[in-house]
């Protein structure tokens, strides 16, 4: 291993660290805004490591995606979500469902759990960024935790989205990216989930007048013994 | 060349019915065409499988493998002297089955149905017998079990029988599924779906037990063993006559023929242990009687044989068990003859059950009603159907000189004639056993007083009773030939032992013929002649002659017999209803085993201004089965109970869905990786 690709590999691993970082932050927030703040950095960190991982290798799709994920994930989405909460009004995020304390404590534990599974996979991989698969998993997992642990829609379509940035850090820990074609349709996908989404908030706050789960099952359940 | 003829000819009569079953449907537009093809059909399948099964039992049977089946799994079909013995019960029924179905279908509105299920139900029954694999055996015992739920709700417009049918199917279906992880047992040993395979596998006592108990549970569930029986008293009585005939008669065998063939074939001859033997018999015992008892508080006729069925599949369990034991205890004679005993009551119940729910089909379908209290005097009525019956009901009760008596009293002599067998328990089970085998057959004898004498004499208690007329030649020729068949068995045991002596030949490598050959065909002696012998031919004489003499004695030449008006206590009106019935008749017997019944009892009387002027009196009483009341619905409410947790947990929140897959996942990841 050469110098520079040691230097590169010390760059990855530490932004991975940060990725984990900006999950466990994502998950520790309460107020909406930060929140997208957060999410926003996670995009900007994950096309920044697309783009070291790109220069390290020589890959030049990777630098493709790593654009695209800029654009998409760093700006357009982070704007989009935005758009949605200043005109909905949803500045804060109340009453998550579980004590943060506890939250933490259980995502401490998924990251551990994640980093043990991944050990066996670790010692037989030659990739550069081997290191990063436990991180994008830990990811995932923390990820979903906050879509269980928060009631507002819009903070559960945030991790979802979350879901997605691990997986695609995963997919550059694991393979140095996956196919271009793959990842403009996966970079699609997304976006057009995203506009979904923004209109189904609007309509949601139309029917319900709340982002409340809760309430809209209420609502719905009395619907139904209406009928 | 003989073997080969009667696997042949096995093969015909399996043939005959899928023709039947394909016909069935393109006969459609002419009924009298289609009813005449389908017994003609059932007729000849039904003989084929006599013949075929006398032939297998001399000769011994050949193997075939046909090219159906999966593609790695041709269907693998074998006729041994234990496939040929149920394969005569199988057809010993069906002939005459179909020759009354004939009469009794003639005004069946929706014949098609019956036409395709009936021959496909015979078809199971003989696939099962037949097949010398585990796939073959599924596959023909499903079908079985799913045609007969289709005959069973043949009149579907009726809300019970859709009930009887659902926990029919129910029923039927765990008692495949146990089945089938009985032979995945075997076929996890074995290594290889083939029965050849399986026999000469050794397996170790853990999982023979297991397979024992999962083939016991499952085989159980299917003849209504006590108290895997619930299905059994709802399913026959809403059949029509002649498919009860056969269910009772022979579907129920078909669930013994497979528990012989797995644990006493499949799981190496003779190589029991100890406890399956009392396990058995302890089933038998419970069975035999709770059977009889629940079949004395019955007035349905159909649901009171349906019950007696349980009785008589507890008898065959009996025999089997004790066999079982003396195995196991190194008594291969006596084994055999606890086997033989199981298999020779076996036979005997397919032809008076079969001719008994025949004889009640022939009251249904001239009077409209299964009720016996509105029965009575159909003696003057139906003099053909009335003697026939009474033939059965001789048999059931096991007098001489029919044929139950001796099967039932080979039973005996296998239990008393079993030595000391080790531990205290089994020293008291088998005389015990004994003992409620002697228990049973005296109410089974209660009860069959009772049906004949509320049914065929005295006066009628309905209209439609009084109306009754004979029914047609088919009928009564269809239930002639099990009643001839009952007297033959009776009166000449020792020939036809000899041919059931092949299989405790083929399974346990002994025989009993020694001891039959020593004396003439008149004198059958299990044992040895000092020790107990009977003589049916000679009872019979006796017997007349006794009947003779007494006849001569109370009725003397010239003697005339007056007729006058009945003396009615100086009450001017008598009526129909004052006679003994059903529910009067078996009132005793509620009061000596009530804690057993628990009836429910309702006592109403209407009084007109005085307290002793009393107008009208109602009484209802109302025994439920204990087993499905204590067992059936608490297993019934805990499943509902169950399902509405989980249906409360399927409407909690995306939260929560989220956090099951989250679990999930968390565990996937544990797991796999």
């Amino acid at each position: 291993m050469t110098f520079s690709q040691q230097f590169a590999q010390q760059i990855i691993d530490g932004m991975a660290a940060l990725t984990l970082l900006i999950s466990f932050s994502l998950l520790a927030q309460h107020r909406m805004l930060s929140v997208l703040r957060w999410f926003a950095g996670q995009g900007l960190l994950l096309a920044a490591t697309a783009a070291v991982v790109a220069y390290s290798t020589g890959e030049t799709e990777l630098y493709i995606s790593a654009m695209m994920t800029f654009l998409l994930k760093g700006l357009l989405l982070p704007w989009m979500l935005w758009r949605v909460i200043r005109k909905l009004h949803v500045h804060r995020e109340v009453e998550p469902l579980m004590n943060s304390g506890i939250t933490m404590v259980i995502a401490v534990a998924v990251t551990l759990f994640s980093f043990h599974i991944i050990q066996p996979i670790e010692v037989t991989s030659e990739l550069l960024t081997r290191n990063s698969m436990a991180i994008a998993t830990a990811c995932v997992l923390l990820s979903m935790l906050m879509m269980i642990t928060r009631k507002k829609a819009i903070t559960q379509v945030i991790g979802f989205l979350a879901v997605e940035n691990s997986l695609f850090f995963a997919a550059i820990g694991a393979t140095n990216g996956m196919p271009l074609v793959v990842e403009i349709g996966i970079a699609f996908d997304v976006l057009i989930a995203a506009l979904i989404f923004g209109l189904f908030f609007f309509q949601i706050r139309n029917t319900f007048d709340s982002m409340e789960i809760d309430t809209m099952q209420s609502s719905l359940i009395q619907k139904d013994d209406d009928e | 060349m003989m073997a080969v003829l009667s696997l042949h000819m096995a093969l015909g009569a399996c043939l005959s019915m899928v023709i039947a079953a394909v016909a069935a449907p393109c006969l459609q537009s002419n009924p009298t065409i289609q009813r005449i093809a389908l017994s003609a059909l059932l007729a000849i399948s039904g003989l084929l499988a006599v013949v075929a099964g006398f032939t297998g039992l001399i000769s011994g049977g050949g193997s075939i493998t046909l090219p159906l089946g999966l593609p790695w799994l041709p269907m693998h079909l074998r006729l041994d002297a234990l496939g040929s013995f149920f394969l005569l019960v199988i057809g010993s029924l069906t002939l005459p089955v179909s020759i009354y179905s004939y009469g009794y279908l003639s005004h069946e509105k929706k014949l098609t149905p019956l036409a395709i299920f009936l021959p496909l139900f015979v078809l199971g029954m003989m696939g099962v017998v037949l097949s010398d694999d585990a796939f073959t055996f599924m596959l023909y015992w499903e079908l079985m079990s799913v045609s007969s739920y289709f005959l069973v709700t043949h009149e579907h417009q009726y809300p019970e029988n859709r009930k009887a049918g659902f926990i029919y199917l129910l029923m039927a279906h765990m008692a495949g599924l146990l089945i089938m992880g009985s032979f995945a047992t075997l076929y996890a040993v074995s290594g290889s779906f083939e029965f050849s395979a399986m026999r000469e596998a050794s397996i170790s006592p853990l999982w023979a037990s297991v397979a024992f108990l999962l083939a016991g549970f499952g085989f159980g569930t299917k003849a209504g063993v006590v108290p895997m029986h619930g299905w059994l008293p709802d399913a026959h009585p809403v059949a029509p006559s002649n498919v009860s005939a056969l269910m009772s008669g022979i579907m129920l065998k078909v669930a013994i023929f497979g528990f012989i063939r797995i644990t006493w074939d499949l799981m190496g001859s003779g190589d029991f242990q100890w406890w399956w033997g009392a396990l058995v018999l302890a089933a038998g015992s419970s069975s035999a009687v709770s059977g009889v008892l629940m079949a004395l508080q019955q007035h349905d006729l159909k649901r009171l044989l349906a019950y007696h069925s349980i009785e008589n599949i507890g008898i065959i369990l009996i025999g089997l068990g004790l066999g079982m034991l003396l195995a196991h205890f190194n008594h291969p004679t006596l084994a055999a003859l606890g086997l033989i005993a199981a298999l020779y009551h076996t036979i005997n119940h397919a032809l008076f059950k079969g001719l008994l729910f025949m004889g009640a089909g022939a009251v249904l379908h001239k009077t409209g009603t299964r009720n016996m209290e509105k029965m009575g005097g159909l003696i003057h009525r139906m003099p053909w159907t009335s003697g026939l019956f009474l033939v059965a009901c001789i048999s059931i009760s096991a007098l001489p000189p029919f044929n139950g008596f001796v099967s039932e009293w080979l039973t005996f002599q296998t239990a008393l004639m079993a030595p000391q067998l080790g531990g205290a328990l089994l020293t008291a089970m088998v005389p015990f056993s004994a003992a409620m085998l002697a228990l049973a057959g005296a109410l089974a004898a209660t009860c069959f007083v009772k049906v004949f004498g509320v049914v065929f004499l005295g006066h009628a208690r309905s209209e439609a009773v009084a109306d009754a007329k004979e029914v047609d030649m088919w009928m009564k020729f269809g239930m002639v030939i099990p009643a001839v068949c009952c007297l033959l068995l009776g009166l000449l045991p020792t020939l036809f032992i000899p041919l059931l002596d092949h299989v405790p030949q083929a399974l346990l490598h002994t025989s009993m013929l020694s001891s039959l050959h020593n004396h003439s065909w008149v004198w059958l002696t299990p044992m040895d002649a000092e020790r107990a012998s009977y003589s049916a031919p000679l009872a019979l004489i006796g017997m007349l002659l006794l009947g003779g003499l007494a006849f001569w004695w109370l009725h003397p030449k010239g003697n005339h017999i007056r007729r006058s008006k009945m003396w009615s206590c100086g009450n001017p009106h008598t009526h129909a209803r004052m006679q003994y019935n059903a529910a009067s008749f078996s009132q005793p017997l509620r009061r000596i085993f009530v804690d057993l019944y628990q009836p429910e009892e309702h006592e109403h009387a209407e009084r007109h201004k005085h307290a002793l002027l009393t107008t009208r009196v109602k009484y209802i009483v109302h025994v439920s089965d204990m087993v499905v009341k204590q067992v059936y619905q608490p297993i019934g409410h805990a499943t509902l109970w169950l399902a509405k947790i989980i249906r409360h947990e399927h409407q909690r929140g995306i939260h929560a869905y989220l956090a099951y897959t989250f679990a999930t996942v968390l565990f996937l990841l544990a797991v796999f990786a």
